[in-house]
């Protein structure tokens, strides 16, 4: 098994920088589908966070609390419930978006919704409120001086979408669920590594994990420096 | 006077609580006028209904003529604007900042920012911090940023919210003559909450007495300081206030009896009953009793001693108490502990009625 081991981590190296045009596919495809996740989940979370974050109104708190229950939702569960919506015969099945990557990339959306939510509402509510009153008293209208508290919690802001984002292109049960693992339209990192696992085929396994953890890091990496400096 | 802004019977209450009661009051066009009263009286409240910040619960707001509805509190917060007491500021530079309001309007280019940026700084004395992070300055020179931002901005009505407070006197005495430099020069109408009645003398031309929510006086300094004053009294007694009876002397100067123990000299000419009042910073300590034109030299002991950051407070009971400020490092240089035997010193002229 060892050796197993060692041979597939030198022939993943082989795939990765022999240019693999299958490896490159695959990843790829992850890639866009879990930043197109995070673009939707961004844009509908930051609106949400801020209100959340800002104004106290009644069941703010249940909310607030839902969505934080919700960040430790099971993929697998949220991919049935996709399923049987976009199914042919579910209640959305006339979209035809059952086994896109479009669906996939809906999918992850919604299931990092919370987490982003989540962490820029914390951001928001560790910002010092008398920040809003400044940018009132300069002149801000409410909507720009929402901006500043945003821009001055900016830092949690990208925390969040990079926890999202790590979260989508690390999940396995939606992209499983909605999107089939079809070969050549389907297919991303983590159900690829699945699949060819359980066909033996270890090498290209553990040439697309390496892939997988390898943009994780990097990318973490590169935001925590950027965020630095 | 034509008023800027009128308040008529202008309430505003927390739930149960009326922090301001039927308020009736007119801020003069390019006046500085005072709005003083111990902490808690309401005078935060008020500022920040003038920035337009809170709405009032009940009552009038007129801006010249106009009378502002509840929901019209952006028109005086165009008109307006408000320098907190806390610096609070933004996580970049002074610069950035500084710049703050003039970037949210198109009616300024990148020069022309800043170059009034570099103006508004100039105005306090911060001429080469424009690159320094607002977050990693000294307490005064942080609120000396904040008013700047707000003077860029260059607002009929400027509003501060006891902005010298905890500050040092070199911080103070910037702060204080920026503020009349603007009102001299670009006659802008400043209301200044204080609870310091001597700033409140100095820099303004009027004032408003608010106590417990309530404008219980309003008027031309001369009518409010230098006169027996209740209202006055009423809050300023926590500090160096002290009554006593008054005798001649041959110079003509006076000699309060305050108590058996304390007799202060003052340069005024007054009998009879006489309450007055010592600044703080008008006294000297030293550890030893020092030869001096002072007339007033009184041993004590330190009973206690208040952080104020750059400055500390002390209390010295030489029979009656005084606050004493002096800054951490004379405090620290002289060794005072509570226990400390102390000579205060203040001259004659420092004695003040109220």
């Amino acid at each position: 098994m060892t050796a197993n081991i060692v041979d597939g981590v030198i022939k993943a190296f082989q795939l990765i920088f022999s240019l693999d045009p299958e490896v490159y596919r695959i990843t790829g495809l992850s890639l866009y589908v879990s930043a197109l996740a995070v673009i939707l989940a961004t844009l509908w979370s930051i609106p949400i966070a801020t209100i959340l974050g800002l104004k106290s109104f009644r069941g703010r708190r249940f909310i607030r609390g839902s969505f934080n229950a919700f960040i430790g939702i099971p993929t697998v569960v949220l991919g049935l419930v996709f399923y049987l919506l976009f199914s042919r015969s579910g209640p959305l099945g006339f979209f035809q978006l059952l086994y896109t990557p479009l669906l996939i990339s809906v999918g992850q959306s919604v299931l990092i919704t919370p987490i982003i939510i989540s962490f820029i509402t914390s951001a928001i509510e560790s910002i010092d409120m008398d920040i809003r009153d400044l940018a009132r008293t300069l002149g801000s209208t409410e909507i720009q001086a929402s901006f500043s508290i945003l821009r001055e919690a900016s830092g949690g802001v990208i925390l969040a979408v990079l926890a999202g984002f790590n979260r989508a292109f690390a999940e396995l049960g939606i992209a499983v669920m909605v999107g089939g693992n079809i070969y050549n339209r389907t297919r991303v990192l983590t159900t690829t590594i699945a699949l060819e696992t359980s066909k033996g085929n270890i090498a290209f396994s553990i040439a697309l994990g390496v892939i997988l953890v390898g943009i994780v890091y990097i990318l973490n990496i590169t935001i925590s420096y950027l965020r630095k400096r | 006077m034509a008023g800027l802004v009128q308040l008529s019977n202008l309430w505003k209450s927390f739930g149960d609580f009326n922090a301001l009661q039927n308020v009736n009051l007119t801020i003069p066009q390019g006046k500085i006028i005072a709005l003083l009263g111990p902490s808690g009286s309401g005078k935060t409240t008020l500022l920040r209904i003038l920035a337009g910040l809170d709405t009032p619960t009940r009552g009038e707001l007129f801006y010249g003529n106009t009378r502002l509805a509840a929901n019209e509190q952006n028109v005086l917060r165009q008109k307006a604007t408000l320098v907190f007491q806390k610096s609070v500021f933004f996580n970049t530079t002074v610069y950035n900042n500084v710049a703050f309001g003039l970037k949210l309007t198109d009616q300024f280019t990148k020069e022309q920012i800043s170059n009034k940026v570099s103006e508004a700084l100039a105005l306090v004395r911060l001429e080469d911090f424009e690159k320094r992070r607002a977050k990693k300055m000294s307490g005064g020179e942080q609120q000396r940023v904040s008013l700047a931002r707000a003077l860029v901005l260059d607002r009929e009505l400027l509003l501060l919210d006891e902005p010298t407070v905890n500050l040092d006197p070199k911080n103070v005495s910037i702060i204080e003559e920026s503020i009349q430099r603007v009102n001299h020069e670009k006659n802008t109408t400043i209301v200044l909450a204080s609870h310091n009645m001597f700033q409140a003398e100095a820099i303004s031309e009027q004032v408003a007495l608010l106590i417990d929510g309530t404008v219980k006086q309003v008027g031309a300094n001369k009518d409010i300081f230098g006169k027996n004053n209740k209202h006055l009294e009423s809050f300023a007694r926590l500090e160096n206030v002290f009554s006593g009876t008054s005798k001649l002397s041959k110079e003509g100067t006076s000699t309060i009896d305050v108590n058996q123990h304390l007799k202060i000299e003052a340069a005024f000419s007054r009998e009879g009953k006489v309450t007055v009042h010592v600044r703080p910073e008008d006294i000297l300590l030293s550890t030893k009793a020092i030869k001096s034109s002072a007339r007033n030299v009184f041993k004590g002991t330190v009973v206690g001693i208040t952080d104020l950051g750059p400055i500390a407070k002390l209390t010295v009971d030489t029979g009656k108490k005084f606050s004493v400020q002096i800054t951490k490092k004379s405090l620290t240089e002289m060794k005072l502990n509570v226990g400390s035997e102390i000579f205060l010193t203040f001259k004659a002229s420092a004695v003040r009625l109220i």
